[in-house]
């Protein structure tokens, strides 16, 4: 009971602690209200961080995944890509090199061959000297040929000089003009003369040799010496001897030739007008003076056989002549259609 | 009277006609006494002479009508005029040979004056009568009638047709094989005169065979006849490609070089004009004859000549050059730029001149390495010389500009365009600039040089039109340089320095 007693005493209290625990707890709510949500906010914040971190975790590893495979497809590409251009620049170079090669080849074998035309052209210098060499030589030996006749006509004027002037000789007693005594030879001159044969003068009439049968004692010869000694026979030249109508003369003779040896004086006219108005000919055999023979137009020979007597009958096929047994058929086939 | 004193008279009376005649005749030949004679009225008396009885008076006559024909063509219109021709005509049928020579004498007298007169000469007929005697034995007959077609023919082609139709060519071909040297001559000197005019006549040429028996006399010794030949040839050769040829293929060529040492003027002359006459055809045949050391020859020849003469060997070196450039490096390589330098230099008449400036503009217009040696005989100055020269003809200054140009606008050699830069007018001066903006962006040392000779500053002082292409040349050259040298040389650059030495204030 004494617990009954105090807990009787407590009731008043516990009324006023209710109450005042009631206000307290009132007071406090709307703090606590506050406090608890605050964490409650707090603790929800931390379940939706958890959650989101969780979250963003899980899509951080697709993402990261994600774009690793992204990457590396890419990179493959890439590394493909490299490669084939890798390739391709190998490739180019190497057709670069051959088409360099064959370009080169090519345009110095057909297009311009620089060393064949450096060739041609050191070639065409050495024959351009060689052709001025010798150009030069032939006009030096034509330039010495020319100098040697005119040199040889020269001294053979002289010479003709010094046989019209061999009275200049000089002479024992007394020396020549052209051997005077204060030279210290003698001029060439002097040398033609003493080579030169005396030349007679054109006009003096030419000496036939000693007289023949002269009797020397008068003035009178007989005249036929004098013609055979005085009269000098005319030699004329071709063109005074030929007569101006040796011409005509010869073109005379030809004509007549011709004539002569012509059968058929009549020339030939191919057209058949031309032979419009002729004449008709008989044959030999048919013709006589009187009229022609009926021979050949009314009666043969065969005619009449008692006449003949045994007489041969004409031949009329001849031996054949084998001219022309090869024709055609010499070189090939086709002439067996001869 | 008897009978002899009445043969006497006439007698006298043929002793005086004949003196006449052969007094007129040896007057004639001297022709300060044909005057006279024309004024005393010689036509009208030696007209009955003609047809004397006497053969010998006759042809004294003719002579004499032939001599005083050949002084003017005055006389010449008066033989026409008086009928004679016709007479003459009829008796070169007839009479003998020395009045066929004279006769033939008369009608090349007559023909050579002029193309109407040669034309009176052939309505008479003579033509026929000239051809008749051309088949006759006598050679100085043949060479009288040949001598007179070939007077006949040198005027026109309408004549040289009426020879040829004549049948005259023929019997000129077997003139050519005759022994005597002036019948040659003759033949070939009138096969020249018809050839000249058409490709037609030179082809019928051709077809009576006449190129191989020139072809045979080119080495004959008689000068007269080598010059003839030459001409011949050269006349046939210069119409086509196809007669060009056939002269060629007459294997001519190494043996004609020699005659071009012949101490003859006009057989050199007229061996460079054979030569000239096929190289302007074809690069083949112009290779040919290179080939066979032609051009050295000429070159040669050039050398020794002087004057008019040197004509067709300028013309044939431009002729070569301009077919290729391999011909024309063949052309340098034989010494040909100096010698055509000294051409230029040495001749003063328009035409040669002209001629060797177009040969030296055909021989540097292909390539860097042509122009290069053209410019370094230093030709490049002389030609804007002679193209700025008031004294020279039209042509010289068409042919010096073309040329000038031409090489040009290959030349990358500087030290040769160097000169051009200080006298050129500004029509050249845009080609040289321009060349000069092509070569220094690349060549250092080209640069310095240009600098160090004053190029730079006389590039400075030209002036031109914004936006013309002489403006774009100086600022690409301009670019070459750093900015401080292009102001340096720049005019007036000494005045404003001055300017801002009198401006500075001193601190």
């Amino acid at each position: 009971m004494a617990r009954f007693v105090r807990l009787e005493n407590k009731i008043e209290r516990i009324k006023e602690e209710f109450f005042i625990r009631n206000r307290i707890a009132e007071e406090n709510r709307p703090g606590e209200n506050r406090a608890a949500i605050q964490i409650q906010s707090w603790f929800r914040g931390c379940q939706v961080r958890a959650y989101l971190s969780h979250l963003d975790k899980h899509a951080t590893i697709i993402q990261k995944t994600w774009r690793g495979f992204q990457a590396r497809a890419h990179f493959r590409q890439m590394v493909k890509a490299a490669c084939f251009i890798m390739k391709m620049n190998f490739y180019n170079e190497m057709a670069v090199r051959v088409q360099r090669r064959w370009r080169g080849f090519y345009t110095r074998k057909y297009v311009h061959n620089f060393y064949a035309r450096k060739r041609y052209l050191e070639g065409l210098m050495r024959t351009n000297e060689l052709v001025r060499r010798e150009l030069g030589e032939f006009a030096e030996y034509q330039q010495r040929e020319r100098e040697h006749v005119a040199m040889e006509r020269e001294e053979q004027e002289n010479t003709i000089q010094a046989e019209r002037l061999h009275h200049l000789l000089s002479t024992q007693q007394r020396p020549g003009v052209f051997n005077s005594p204060f030279r210290p030879a003698p001029d060439k001159m002097e040398l033609r003369l003493r080579r030169a044969k005396p030349r007679p003068s054109r006009s003096s009439p030419r000496n036939r040799g000693p007289l023949l049968g002269s009797t020397g004692t008068g003035p009178f010869r007989d005249p036929a010496e004098v013609w055979q000694q005085r009269v000098c026979v005319t030699e004329p030249t071709l063109r005074v001897q030929t007569s101006p109508r040796d011409l005509e003369r010869a073109q005379e003779e030809l004509h007549r030739e011709e004539w002569r040896n012509r059968l058929v004086d009549r020339p030939f006219q191919p057209f058949s007008k031309a032979w419009k108005d002729r004449k008709y000919e008989r044959t030999v055999h048919s013709t006589s003076c009187f009229l022609p023979l009926a021979y050949g137009t009314k009666h043969f020979r065969e005619e009449r056989p008692e006449q003949l007597h045994g007489k041969k009958p004409f031949k009329t096929v001849f031996t054949t002549c084998h001219v022309f047994d090869k024709f055609g058929r010499l070189y090939s086939n086709a002439g067996k259609i001869v | 009277m008897s009978q002899r004193q009445v043969l006497q008279v006439f007698e006298q009376y043929q002793k005086s006609r004949t003196q006449f005649v052969q007094t007129v005749a040896e007057l004639a030949t001297r022709p300060q006494n044909i005057e006279t004679l024309q004024n005393a009225g010689v036509m009208s008396l030696l007209r009955p002479l003609l047809l004397d009885v006497v053969p010998t008076i006759q042809q004294t006559a003719a002579l004499a009508l032939g001599r005083l024909a050949n002084y003017n063509d005055d006389l010449a219109e008066a033989v026409v005029k008086g009928d004679i021709l016709p007479q003459l005509v009829y008796s070169l049928a007839e009479q003998n040979r020395f009045y066929k020579k004279a006769a033939a004498f008369v009608l090349r007298a007559v023909a050579r004056h002029s193309p109407a007169l040669a034309q009176a000469v052939v309505d008479c007929g003579a033509l026929d009568a000239l051809v008749v005697s051309l088949e006759e034995f006598d050679p100085g007959v043949k060479e009288a009638a040949g001598w007179a077609l070939g007077y006949i023919a040198r005027h026109n082609e309408h004549l040289s047709q009426a020879v040829v139709e004549a049948g005259a060519l023929p019997f000129l071909v077997l003139c050519l094989q005759e022994p005597e040297v002036a019948l040659k001559r003759i033949a070939a000197s009138a096969l020249s005169d018809v050839a000249k005019h058409s490709p037609e006549l030179a082809q019928t040429v051709v077809d009576t065979g006449a190129i191989a028996h020139l072809a045979q006399m080119v080495l004959n010794p008689d000068a007269k006849l080598k010059r003839q030949v030459f001409s011949a040839l050269s006349q046939i050769a210069k119409h086509s490609v196809d007669l060009a040829e056939l002269v060629v293929e007459a294997e001519v060529f190494p043996a004609v070089l020699a005659c071009l040492r012949d101490p003859d003027e006009y057989v050199r002359k007229n061996v460079t004009t054979l030569m000239r006459e096929i190289t302007k055809h074809t690069p083949e045949l112009s290779q040919m004859i290179v080939n066979t050391g032609g051009v050295a020859a000429v070159i040669d020849y050039l050398g020794d000549c002087r004057g008019n003469v040197r004509l067709p060997g300028i013309m044939m070196l431009g002729y070569v050059a301009a077919h290729s450039e391999n011909l024309a490096m063949a052309v340098i390589v034989s010494k040909g730029v100096p010698q055509l330098t000294l051409c230029l230099s040495e001749e003063r008449e328009d035409h040669v001149r002209a001629a060797t400036v177009w040969a030296l503009g055909q021989l540097g217009r292909h390539t860097a390495e042509h122009a290069r040696a053209v410019a370094s005989a230093g030709v490049l100055p002389r030609l804007l010389g002679l193209y700025m020269d008031t004294d020279s003809s039209e042509d010289l200054q068409v042919k010096a500009k073309k040329a000038l140009k031409s090489i040009l606008q290959k030349c990358t050699h500087l030290p040769a365009l160097e000169p051009l830069l200080y006298d050129a007018p500004s029509n050249i001066l845009k080609h040289v600039v321009g060349q000069f903006s092509k070569v220094l962006p690349h060549d250092s040392k080209a640069r310095r040089l240009f600098v160090t000779s004053g190029g730079l500053k006389k590039v400075q002082e030209i002036k031109a039109e914004p936006g013309s292409a002489l403006q774009e040349h100086i600022t690409s050259i301009n670019n070459c340089y750093p900015e401080e040298i292009v102001r340096y040389y720049s005019p007036g650059y000494s005045e404003t320095l001055l300017e801002r030495v009198e401006k500075y204030q001193p601190v």
